[in-house]
């Protein structure tokens, strides 16, 4: 590789008494997309914020265009073409697109009044949306403008700043498997152009489909490169943690049983036209897939009272349940683990234990007062069970790991009783080892009886979790899979609205 | 953990106070601390009301003028229409709890905001207050009946002023409810995030208009101390910006305008250390009119060693966590390789 834009030579980060880089060497080629995988707290936050010059390294070099650095400060970044797409997007949402993507460097006019020319500024931003094969204008407001479509914006303002390394962090987390491809084919635009992505996704698909290289990080270390061929799902997860990852599949401990959740005619506030019918049986994990948009967390607002039930009824063991608002939901038994844990999930800067008896509070309280010791059993119970890894019961969520503030979210539920769960998008952002944890306790949970619905937009969740996939499509659903016929392909079709062929379904 | 901000909030008292004794030794006269306690009393109890909304994110801007409102109505009831004293304090207290009814529909049920509710409260019941009365002052006449009362809102047991007293017992009783009941949880959570709250099955609304009800309570009993404090009501002046009191007491006992943190006995010392300083400027022969500018530099200045402290604070946490990793990490990656 003779173009190399940037290499790091034995980079080390030691922080008061841990390594959090250890030796790491790695370049990055000129027009090349190189995957960087890794479990979380790997280290691959931290090599990225030494490349975008927020943390300096303990030791090592940063050779930039032939010249060697200890460290980079964030306008060394800049100047050298590193620019970052990140995972909470920072737009400014009440802006339009332009302004946006040239905040800061605003072309200016009108002598010394210096207004900023917007014809100009719209301008030079025009070409780059083009070029992104963007479906909206410079004069968009960003506020009406889908997660997929900033990250185009994004994409676009690093390209005005001349960026020749884009970095993405988990740039498809919220992403549509249409907007995914779309953001694909933007990634092998970019490439095609001459500029350099470091890809950084716990997605190993998209990781396969775009990356020309992968780098693997564990523990701080590089434990492994793949190139070309040798990328394959099996090889990075075994780099990754470091042994074969077991089947994701557990089958029922047995047959689900009769009866269960049943959506009748279900018309969601999104959908008002549409009729949703499905039934999740007792001790079943139904998959609940589809394109983002596709009125699948409409559905699950609506079963737990968050939005009114438009038209149709929900029934379980034949009984109709009132849902009016979450909290009757709740009284009936239906939970929801929301999409957004650290907004509608958990109060983050409440401790461990409240947080766990927040949904049920008065049960440890007598004559209203609660008891704080009946309290910290039940929260240190919780977490021994779910192994939840916490300094104490009256550490703060804030504190914790993603998965570990997800398994708060399940000890909420899980300290109750429950009879239908909705896990909406239930691993986003989770760690393997973590998601493993999870998919177990949903298995663990329907095996007891619980009707669980699980919705997902992440393939390898939806397949392997599964024991059978409904998928919706525009407020309905277009089709429900059984086990045998579990197929990416299929799950596909359904979701953008095409019936299976007569082929694929015998 | 929260103790620490009280204590803080305590040793500036502390020295405050020993510093204004050492300079004028009328400060800790047998007299003067009772005057100051009486204050203490007759702010603190409106300020916990405060404190409740500002707990749940929201704010109360309206109890100034709610004193003027009920005040006039409490004397002509009492002095003109010859309503017997607890009729009259009945109403005053259920007129309270109505406004502050009304306000939290107002917020939760028709989603306006707190700031704007309680702002055209302040702004309707001063004017209602006025009208009612032509803009006359209202007084007792002599000879009626509420002496008792009189004697219960302003009198003195075991040497202390019955304000004070009735600020103990409040804020034991609003104490104990926010820090140990199911209802106080729930304040706190839904002024930390009212969307989990929700998802977690708390009527939210229920909660908020809540908090404004009890404010409104609160400044129905404190109407009553206020109106024998004073012994009339002159309806545009009586209880002018006594809510900035009672938000300037709460913040800086440690409640957050954003919601979600604060507690009674930190609302309690804030309102302490405001009237100190009220006394303070006059003890100390310091410029009547400069009161506010003195009030206005220690809440500055309070807020902002708060806010310092708990960055440092945060950032210790933070290296302490660093540090703990280590131990927890290796462990939790060996364990798949021993299986």
């Amino acid at each position: 590789m003779p173009n190399r834009l940037i290499e790091l030579a034995g980079i080390t980060k030691v922080y008061p008494g841990v390594t959090a880089l250890d030796d790491i060497n790695l370049s990055v080629g000129c027009g090349e997309v190189l995957g960087l995988i890794g479990e979380n707290g790997a280290g691959k936050s931290t090599l990225m914020k030494i490349l975008g010059g927020v943390v300096a390294p303990t030791s090592g070099t940063i050779r930039i265009d032939g010249r060697d650095h200890a460290m980079l400060s964030v306008n060394d970044s800049m100047r050298a073409g590193i620019a970052f797409v990140h995972q909470e997007l920072n737009l400014f949402d009440n802006l339009d697109v332009a302004a946006n993507v040239g905040m800061g460097r605003e072309p200016v006019g009108f002598g010394l009044l210096r207004l900023i020319d917007r014809k100009r500024l719209r301008d030079r931003v025009a070409p780059l949306l083009a070029r992104l094969g963007a479906d909206f204008g410079p004069d968009s407001p960003v506020e009406g403008l889908s997660i997929a479509q900033r990250q185009v914006v994004e994409i676009a303002r690093a390209l005005s700043i001349e960026a020749r390394i884009i970095i993405m962090d988990e740039p498809t987390s919220s992403l549509t498997l249409q907007e995914t491809e779309r953001l694909l084919q933007v990634i092998a635009e970019l490439r095609a152009n001459g500029v350099s992505v470091i890809y950084v996704s716990h997605r190993l698909g998209e990781v396969k489909a775009c990356a020309d290289r992968v780098v693997c990080l564990r523990d701080g270390r590089v434990v492994g490169e793949l190139h070309g061929e040798q990328i394959d799902h099996a090889t990075m997860i075994r780099l990754m943690i470091g042994r074969d990852l077991k089947a994701l599949y557990i089958p029922p401990a047995a047959e689900p049983g009769a009866g269960g959740c049943d959506l009748l005619e279900v018309a969601t506030k999104d959908f008002p036209d549409r009729r949703v019918n499905l039934s999740v049986r007792h001790g079943e994990i139904l998959g609940l897939a589809g394109l983002v948009g596709s009125g699948r967390t409409s559905l699950a607002r609506a079963m737990f009272g968050i939005d009114p039930i438009i038209g149709g009824e929900i029934r379980l063991d034949g009984a109709k349940l009132t849902v009016s608002s979450p909290r009757r939901a709740i009284r009936q038994g239906v939970y929801l683990v929301p999409e957004d844990r650290k907004r509608a999930g958990l109060i983050v800067d409440m401790p461990v234990a409240e947080n766990i008896t927040l949904a049920n509070l008065v049960s440890y309280a007598r004559m209203l007062l609660v008891n704080r010791g009946s309290e910290v059993a039940a929260s240190r119970a919780q977490r021994v069970r779910l192994s939840i890894k916490a300094p104490g019961d009256q550490s703060q969520v804030v504190t914790l790991s993603g998965g570990n503030q997800q398994k708060v979210v399940l000890a909420k539920w899980l300290s109750m009783r429950p009879r239908v769960v909705i896990f909406d998008e239930p691993t986003r952002g989770i760690d393997v080892g973590a998601k493993n944890e999870i998919y177990a306790l949903m298995r663990e949970l329907a095996d007891r009886g619980v009707c669980i619905l699980m919705i997902s937009s992440d393939m390898e969740e939806v397949i392997g979790v599964s024991d059978r996939i409904a998928v919706m499509h525009e407020g309905s659903i277009s089709g429900i899979l059984e086990r045998s016929r579990f197929s990416e392909y299929n799950v596909l079709r359904l979701a953008i609205g095409q019936p299976l062929a007569p082929a694929e379904a015998a | 953990m929260l103790l620490k901000k009280e204590l803080g909030l305590l040793l500036l008292l502390a020295v405050i106070s020993a510093i204004t004794g050492v300079l004028n030794p009328q400060f800790l006269s047998g007299v003067n601390l009772l005057d100051m306690a009486n204050l203490i009393g007759l702010f603190g109890v409106f300020s916990i009301g405060e404190g409740l909304t500002i707990i749940t994110g929201g704010i109360d801007l309206s109890v100034g003028s709610m004193f003027s409102l009920l005040g006039v109505i409490f004397i002509d009831l009492v002095a003109n229409r010859d309503v017997g004293w607890p009729l009259a304090l009945l109403a005053v207290l259920a007129g309270g709890l109505l406004l502050g009814a009304i306000q939290g529909l107002l917020i939760t049920r028709l989603r306006m905001q707190p700031f704007i509710v309680t702002l055209c409260g302040l702004l309707i019941y001063r004017g209602a207050a006025r009208y009612y009365t032509d803009d006359a002052t209202m007084g007792f006449g002599y000879g009626n009946d509420a002496d008792t009362l009189s004697w219960l809102a302003a009198g003195r047991s075991f040497g202390l002023p019955h304000s004070f007293i009735f600020l103990i017992v409040v804020a034991l009783i609003v104490g104990v409810v926010l820090h140990r009941s199911v209802f106080g949880r729930y304040l706190f959570a839904v002024g930390k995030n009212e969307e989990a709250a929700r998802y977690s099955g708390i009527s939210t609304s229920l909660v908020i208009a809540g908090a404004y009800v009890l404010s409104g309570l609160l400044a129905g009993v404190s109407t009553i101390l206020l109106v024998f404090y004073t012994n009339s009501v002159s309806p545009s002046t009586f209880g002018n910006f006594y809510e900035l009191y009672a938000i300037a007491a709460a913040v800086l006992g440690g409640c957050s305008l954003r919601g979600g943190e604060g507690s009674i006995l930190g609302i309690v010392l804030g309102t302490a250390l405001l009237q100190v300083l009220q006394n303070l400027v006059n003890i100390l022969g310091i410029p009547s009119s400069l009161n506010f500018a003195v009030m206005g530099t220690v809440i500055l200045l309070g807020v902002l060693a708060d806010q310092q402290l708990r960055k440092r604070r945060e950032a210790a946490v933070a290296i302490a966590a660093q540090r703990g990793r280590p131990a927890v990490a290796p462990a939790a990656r060996a364990e798949p390789r021993v299986h």
